[in-house]
């Protein structure tokens, strides 16, 4: 079994979420009849419809993803018989709020006017009229339309996912294979013939071992990328043939989340939604979004701008739920799942070229992320349907994909579509955070309230450039002897430095209670249920070990959601655990040294890799 | 050559939190259709010496028949049909683990009495010696027995074809020891152990071949008469755990040995 073996199908597709879910959703309408009968045939199996295969690095077709609140319009628009009750964790949402969250400790890195409206906040609050201040929280009075989602859907992505996925497949017009990473595109004479899939039965250098099977070749007449925004075949298709003119890809969070059945008492009702700010860091967003069975999606974004080199999300997360505001109704309440993603928030500013001769890009690494509305999960969907509807049109003309006819079906389709539009007004509509929270947040207010017409401008720079070393950001809160004695004890310990730096700062101990605050590692097993089958390669790798050698940060440690990379005591390249990697991906963009090869780069590789979550319920 | 059907249920996948509830059609799991689902792992080893059985003896075919609900069965197999190549029986039933193992036979009897072609003078009945979902260990029993069947091998981990179509099974029995035990060949029923293969890799070409049949198995699976109210459970509890984790790599096995000395004491 030692060579590579190659089969042949009509289309083949890379990852499956939202926007693959749209495509096929679309696709099998207008390939196969209702009764599962051809409505045109394969060109490799005559006879049968064509045959489309789509590959998913996860281990199930529901497991890795994320909570969503969405105004959900293309979703709707292409299922119009959509019944949320059908939907496991699925509900129209009810009410929304936009919170502003005081720092109850003093911990956080806060500005002197961001300083001074706290101590306003806390002084008068109460007094102020309409201004409902309560348990160091403020409600905003009004949301702006542009933010607001009212009369769309809450749900577990996950859930979603598996509905659709499983609609899908009952139909017969494709097959959905998890467990199944890519490691790259088929690149031949600048056209893409198919993908390879990765190697098994290999060590973690990726050398061959005990049942050792080459990644096998799925060549197609249409490859159909939509892994992601860390996903390796969108980024292989970048690398090769750059970005457009002008765009970047710089801008990202890391979502991490629970999902957690909250206690008898909590008053929350069914499809409630709320935004949070302020906390634990002003840089750091909340969400928390209540689901059917008495159960809640909570968790925080930690974005790319926010210039801290020890970005931990898992303890920020903790701080974050044990605000007053939402304390009070989350204790006792007891942990169901546990996740974490990267979210391209370059959105149109990182959009790759969306076509070429043999693909076409879907999703959110085609940049669909709407950062001013806050949505994404719509926008992936939508450009899939819109894919699905341009092959579909092509298939029953006998148009081969060329870049040309997948111009003028799928991106005319695109361009001519609200999710264009809404990304044209949001293209700046976060730069302002490059300059800080109080700008960025005024920024985001300018551009929504003027459709576009106004931002505040600021210059974008690649996250790498963006992150200072621990002692600057520090500076005046510990001194640079501590910060030492610091590292030598971690990297000692194999620890993380992030635990003992926040302590010194005031950040509180988390007092465990083995149900909702719990160590990194039983939010993995109890939570994420993370596991990874034997036989693949290591998928996070160091460019560079001398540079990695040379970082002080390492905020590729700190960062991580699973505690996979960890201090090496014997050197100081990082080890990195495949066994307890989430795959969320924010390795690859929170390194603070740039690659030698590209500076738009890091100096993590992050490759196609098999196992990670297997919760279903994020 | 042999005809091999491998009875394999769907069970949570591991780690899963899994909380027993009665609803009114008897004990379940709270939220089973949300929990990925896995085939069982100890039905997976017979699958997996099943396809490896069937490749060394050739003219041999392998079924898959499971009882589950088709939705969840139709997820299930596209993580296992690239693995290994098989045909799909499906009996379109609950698969919660608490049916009663006598109904759950009866259900599987049913769907294997159905298979066009099977010869029962060829029949290698594969199946797990247990079940990741409150396996009693007697389904294969008596489905064995009902399908005619005296050769039965309990806890096998070897299997050894003799040129002269005699099988040589090496069973599990207490004290950690083996009992090699020899027949003079089909038909017999076989709970597997762990067996001896690892799993396999994925093959996708093994998975297209499967699917053009898997998915109308699918379509045409017929409703399982299995009756929830033949056994009733008192009560139902997981078993207590108590967690302290720790992450510690190349731990001798002595220390961890003394570990679990330690926590029994204690």
């Amino acid at each position: 079994m030692n060579e590579r073996q190659s089969m042949e199908t009509d289309i083949v597709c890379v990852g499956f979420g939202p926007a693959m879910g749209g495509f096929l959703t679309t696709l099998a309408k207008g390939i196969v009849n209702e009764d599962g009968s051809a409505v045109m045939e394969s060109t490799v199996v005559p006879g049968l419809p064509p045959q489309v295969i789509c590959y998913e690095r996860a281990d199930d077709i529901g497991v890795g993803v994320s909570g969503v609140v969405s105004k959900a319009r293309g979703i709707r628009e292409s299922l119009p018989e959509l019944d949320p009750a059908c939907i496991p964790l699925c509900t129209p949402i009810t009410e929304e709020k936009v919170v502003y969250l005081v720092d109850p400790h003093g911990a956080s890195r806060r500005s002197l006017p961001l300083k001074a409206a706290d101590a306003a906040l806390k002084l008068l609050g109460g007094k102020f009229p309409g201004c409902r201040y309560k348990d160091m929280a403020v409600e905003l009075p009004y949301i702006p339309p542009f933010l607001e989602k009212h009369g769309g859907l809450t749900f577990s992505l996950g859930q979603f996912n598996q509905w659709v996925g499983n609609t899908v497949m009952a139909t017969g017009a494709a097959q959905i294979w998890p467990a199944s990473p890519v490691a790259a595109p088929i690149i031949e004479h600048r056209k893409v013939v198919g993908v390879r899939l990765a190697d098994q039965g290999v060590d973690k250098a990726g050398k061959p071992d005990a049942a050792y099977m080459p990644g096998m070749d799925v060549r197609a007449r249409l490859t159909v990328v939509g892994d992601g925004p860390v996903g390796p075949v969108g980024r292989a298709i970048d690398e090769a043939r750059g970005l457009p003119m002008g765009h970047h890809q710089r801008d990202y969070a890391v979502g991490m989340k629970f999902v957690v059945d909250l206690p008898g008492n909590c008053p929350w009702k069914v499809g409630t939604v709320i935004h949070t700010i302020g906390y634990p860091e002003p840089e750091i967003f909340g969400f928390l979004y209540v689901l059917p069975g008495h159960v809640a999606s909570l968790g925080i974004f930690v974005p790319s701008w926010f210039d801290n080199p020890v970005r931990t999300a898992y303890r920020y997360l903790q701080h974050w739920m044990q605000h007053p505001y939402l304390w009070k109704y989350l204790k006792g309440g007891t942990i169901r799942s546990f996740g974490a993603k990267t979210l391209q928030e370059s959105g149109k500013n990182g959009e790759p070229y969306l076509v070429g001769d043999g693909y076409a890009r879907i999703g959110e690494g085609s940049g669909t992320t709407n950062v001013l509305t806050g949505s994404g999960v719509d926008e992936a969907w939508t450009s899939g349907v819109q894919l699905g509807q341009a092959v579909v049109e092509l298939l029953e003309k006998g148009l081969p994909f060329t870049s040309e006819n997948l111009e003028k079906t799928y991106v005319a389709r695109r361009r001519a579509s609200w999710v264009e539009a809404e990304a044209k007004i949001a293209a700046r509509s976060r730069e302002a955070f490059a300059s800080g929270f109080i700008p960025g947040i005024i920024g985001m207010a300018l551009t929504g309230l003027t459709k576009g017409a106004l931002c505040w401008p600021a210059d974008s720079e690649p996250v790498h450039k963006r992150i200072p070393s621990i002692e600057e950001y520090y500076h005046g809160r510990i001194s640079c002897e501590e910060i030492t004695r610091i590292r030598q004890e971690a990297t000692a310990k194999g620890l993380a430095l992030h635990d003992a730096l926040m302590d010194k700062v005031g950040w509180p101990e988390i007092e465990y209670d083995g149900k909702l605050l719990i160590s990194h590692q039983d939010a993995l097993l109890l939570g994420g249920k993370v596991q990874a089958a034997p036989g693949y390669a290591d998928h996070v790798t160091f460019e560079c070990p001398d540079t990695c050698r040379a970082c002080a940060e390492k905020t590729c440690i700190e960062a991580c959601s699973g505690q996979a990379i960890t201090t090496n005591p014997d050197d100081g390249v990082p080890l990195f655990d495949r066994e307890k990697c989430v795959h969320c991906g924010a390795c690859l963009w929170n390194c603070s040294k740039p690659s030698k090869a590209d500076p738009e780069r890091t100096n993590v590789r992050f490759a196609a890799g098999a196992g990670g979550l297997h919760s279903a319920e994020n | 050559m042999f005809h091999i059907v491998v009875c394999g249920g769907i069970v949570p996948d591991p780690l899963q939190t899994l909380e027993p509830v009665k609803g009114p059609a008897g004990w379940g799991l709270k939220n089973e259709l949300m929990l990925p689902s896995i085939l069982d792992p100890w039905a997976s080893h017979a699958l997996y010496e099943a396809a490896h059985l069937a490749k060394a003896v050739p003219g041999s075919k392998v079924w898959l028949v499971s009882l589950g609900p088709k939705a969840k069965l139709q997820q299930v197999m596209m993580t296992v049909a690239q693995k290994a190549p098989f045909e799909l029986v499906v009996a379109d039933g609950p698969a919660g683990g608490f049916v009663d193992s006598f109904e759950v036979a009866e259900a599987l009897f049913a769907a294997i009495s159905g298979i066009a072609g099977l010869d029962a003078s060829k029949l290698l009945l594969f199946g797990g010696w247990q079940s990741a979902s409150r396996g009693s260990g007697s389904t294969l029993q008596i489905l064995g027995e009902k399908l005619g069947i005296t050769d039965q091998f309990q806890g096998v981990d070897k299997l050894t074809v003799g040129a002269d179509g005699s099988l040589e099974v090496m069973e599990r029995i207490e004290g950690g020891a083996y009992q090699i035990s020899t027949c003079t060949g089909a038909p017999a029923a076989l709970g597997w152990a762990t067996g001896e293969l690892p799993e396999p890799p994925n093959n996708p070409q093994v998975g297209m071949a499967n699917m053009r049949l898997v998915m109308p198995a699918l379509q045409k699976a017929k409703p399982a008469a299995v009756n929830a109210a033949a056994i009733d459970y008192q009560s139902v509890t997981l078993p207590a755990q108590k967690r302290e984790t720790r992450v510690v790599k190349d731990t001798p096995v002595d220390v961890i040995a003394q570990e679990i000395i330690d926590w029994l004491a204690s």
